[in-house]
Order: C-alpha cells, then structure tokens, then sequence
C-alpha cells in the first residue's frame, strides 16, 4: 500500500450547540477517539461551519500545565496552551490544530472555539450543571465543589441531562436556551444533544437544609460573571459577554440554592 | 491629584447599572467594579469636559448629606484608583470627543 493511501484525510463534524465544527484529522486512530468521545454530538452532515485540520505531535513533546493564551491578530485567533496550539482565520472560518493524540486537548480547544462564537451571539460558556425538565432548562452554576456533579447525580428520572460542568447558554427567539454539552466533570457522562428554554439558574452552595433565595441583579451579575468561561485577550469580546451576562440576570430569575445533598433538593426545582 | 483636573469615562470599559449598583468591567483585564451610589454619581457626571470638583459640589454634595472636604478626599481617592485600572481618564484639560463617542484628548 502506498504512503498515499494511509494518509488519506478523514473528518467528522463536531455539533454543539448547534454550531458544526469539522475536524479533519489524516489518523484514523484519533478520529475514532474523537467519534467515542463525542458520541451523540457527531453528525455526517456535509456543512460545518467551521474547520480544523489537526497536526498530531508525538506525546509529550509538549506540556499540558500552561495557562492559555487567546489572542487575535489581524483576524487570525492564536490558541495556545502547553499541549496544544491552533490557529484559526476568522474570515475563512478554518484553522490547524497541532497538539498530541489525546481528547483533552481538542476538548479545550472547542470550548475556546465556542466561546468566541458565543460571545458575539448574546451567549456564553458556564462552570453550571443543567438539565431540562418538562420542556424547560435549569442551570446549577457554582465553582469546584459547589455540587454541580452532585446535583447532576440527583436529578430525577424526568429530567435530561445538558451537562454536569460546562453549560452552553445562547440568546434565542427573545429568551435565552441552554443546549446539551459533551463536556463533563467527575460524571463523566456526555450530556444529550437537546436544548430547552432557559427557566432559572441557581448558584450552588451546600449546606444543613434546601433553601432558595432570589439574588438581587448585582448579586447575580457579580456570581454569574465569576462563573462564565472566556479566555480571549481581547477587550471588545470581553464587553460583549459583560453585557450579556448583565443582560441574562435581568431577563432569568437567579436564585441562590442552598441544598443537603440527596434528591429532595430536586422537589423545590420548578 | 488635584481636583481641578477633568474626569472622563474609558471606552476600554464596558458597564451596566444593575439595580443600585452600576457594574463595570475592564475590557483589558476583564476586572469587575462594582460602584456604589456615590461613585456612581462622580461615574455617571465623568464626561470629560467637567472638573472632579465641580461633580463633588454640584453633584455629590447635593445629593448626599457629605461635607464638601471629605467629599473631595474620597472623590479624590476613587478617581485615581479607577484611574490606575484605566476605568477613568484623568486630565488637566477637558477631553475632546469624537462623534463615535469615543474618547479623544
């Protein structure tokens, strides 16, 4: 078999949110890790809106501890982190990825992705659990530890699971939706590729009884942004998901739940 | 500082009252400030072509049981810290605006 034919490329498209990112790799081995990985998320549409080809390096020829660094220059986003780097045209919509055959790094890259394009679309990346329950979504935000995976693990057999770490939150049709995310915490379990209006976010602490208090919309404001993900050095993206967060509090009732963890915290949500 | 100087609001700042709190962010750093009432006020009258001074007078000592002193000390100290994370711009002179609203010395 010629050198030719083993390096044919291949590709999948990568949905969430309803944003097709294709990722064409020449490793038939990395892209079957992709399609695990992102089983339910995966489509074999033709259309994406944007496109990466992935350079593999050997692994450990780079570090996995750098901090990232998302930076435009003269329409070109550079995305680097010890183990990886992309760089992706805003024109064309498309880039390279050159970064070892692991899922960690591709996983951060598509969340930076994400959060630039939500960031000129009213929405934004979340440290929140979320699941849909009777046609409607709730967002459990809240740092390390605060119970999102916990929360996540409780939640009754009619509520679908959006996620247990990472919520996709976008402006739609005069309210806000989240959308199911395969981005996971200590669940581990990809959340469904649904999404619903957005009725509540609740800010996660835990304590000796369930208790629900209304935030006021500073408050909300001030915990929300705490929350958001948004990596990129560029101060006009950065107000635009200031205004959107500020734009959220006033739009979607923020509560602060305070829960003892077993599954009656789930009877007060609504 | 002096209190002569004029104070302007930065376009590298995004912000949004919500409730009685007017909350900015720093473009630059993404740090957030919350103003209270007060500095909200010296926040809102910050339009480049008024002195820290007058905004105390006119403003503050109108709408708050303050004396005129104190008044400008802590104006005085607000300016130059938001001043130092660029919320502010600070100026002997009064600032010229172009029409896009932008912020031009």
């Amino acid at each position: 078999m010629s050198e030719l034919t083993t390096t044919i490329d291949r590709d999948i498209v990568i949905e969430i949110g309803d944003v097709p990112v294709r990722v064409r790799t020449g490793d038939s081995a990395f892209l079957q890790l992709l399609e695990k990985r992102y089983t339910g998320f995966v489509n074999r549409r033709s259309y994406a809106e944007f496109e990466f080809d992935v350079d593999l390096t050997p692994p450990g020829d780079v570090g996995a501890d750098d901090d990232v660094r998302v930076l435009q220059r003269s329409g070109r986003w550079s995305l680097k982190r010890g183990d990886f780097h992309a760089e992706w045209d805003s024109a064309s919509k498309s880039g390279n990825i050159r970064q070892s055959a692991n899922p960690y790094s591709i996983d951060s890259i598509l969340r930076i992705v994400h959060t630039l394009v939500l960031s000129k679309q009213g929405g934004f990346l979340v440290h929140a659990a979320s699941a849909v329950r009777n046609g409607r979504a709730f967002l459990f935000a809240g740092v390390s530890g605060a119970g999102k995976t916990t929360i996540a693990r409780l939640a009754p057999e009619n509520a679908t699971l959006l996620t247990d770490e990472i919520s996709y939150v976008r402006e739609q049709d005069g309210g806000y939706s989240a959308f199911g995310t395969p981005f996971t915490g200590e669940l581990a379990k990809v959340g469904d590729n649904v999404c619903a209006p957005i009725a509540a976010l609740y800010l996660l602490a835990k304590g000796p009884q369930n208790r629900i208090e209304p935030l006021a919309h500073a408050d909300a404001g001030r915990a929300l942004l705490a929350n958001i993900l948004f990596f990129a050095e560029d101060a006009e993206l950065v107000k635009l998901v200031f205004a959107s967060a500020c734009e959220f509090v006033t739009r979607v009732p923020v509560y602060r739940l305070t829960f003892v963890p077993d599954a009656r915290v789930w009877e007060m949500i609504a | 500082m002096n209190n002569h100087r004029y104070v302007a609001r930065s376009s590298e700042i995004a912000a949004r009252r919500l409730g009685n709190e007017m909350m900015i962010m720093s473009g630059k750093d993404s740090t957030l400030f919350s103003l209270n009432e007060v500095a909200t006020v010296i926040w809102e009258a910050a339009d480049g072509l008024t002195t820290l001074d007058e905004i105390v007078e006119h403003k503050i000592c109108q709408e708050f049981d303050v004396e005129l002193a104190e008044a400008l000390r802590d104006a005085e100290a607000l300016a130059e810290a938001l001043a130092e994370h660029g919320v502010f711009l600070l100026s002997d002179e009064p600032f010229q605006y172009a029409p896009s609203g932008k912020e031009q010395k």
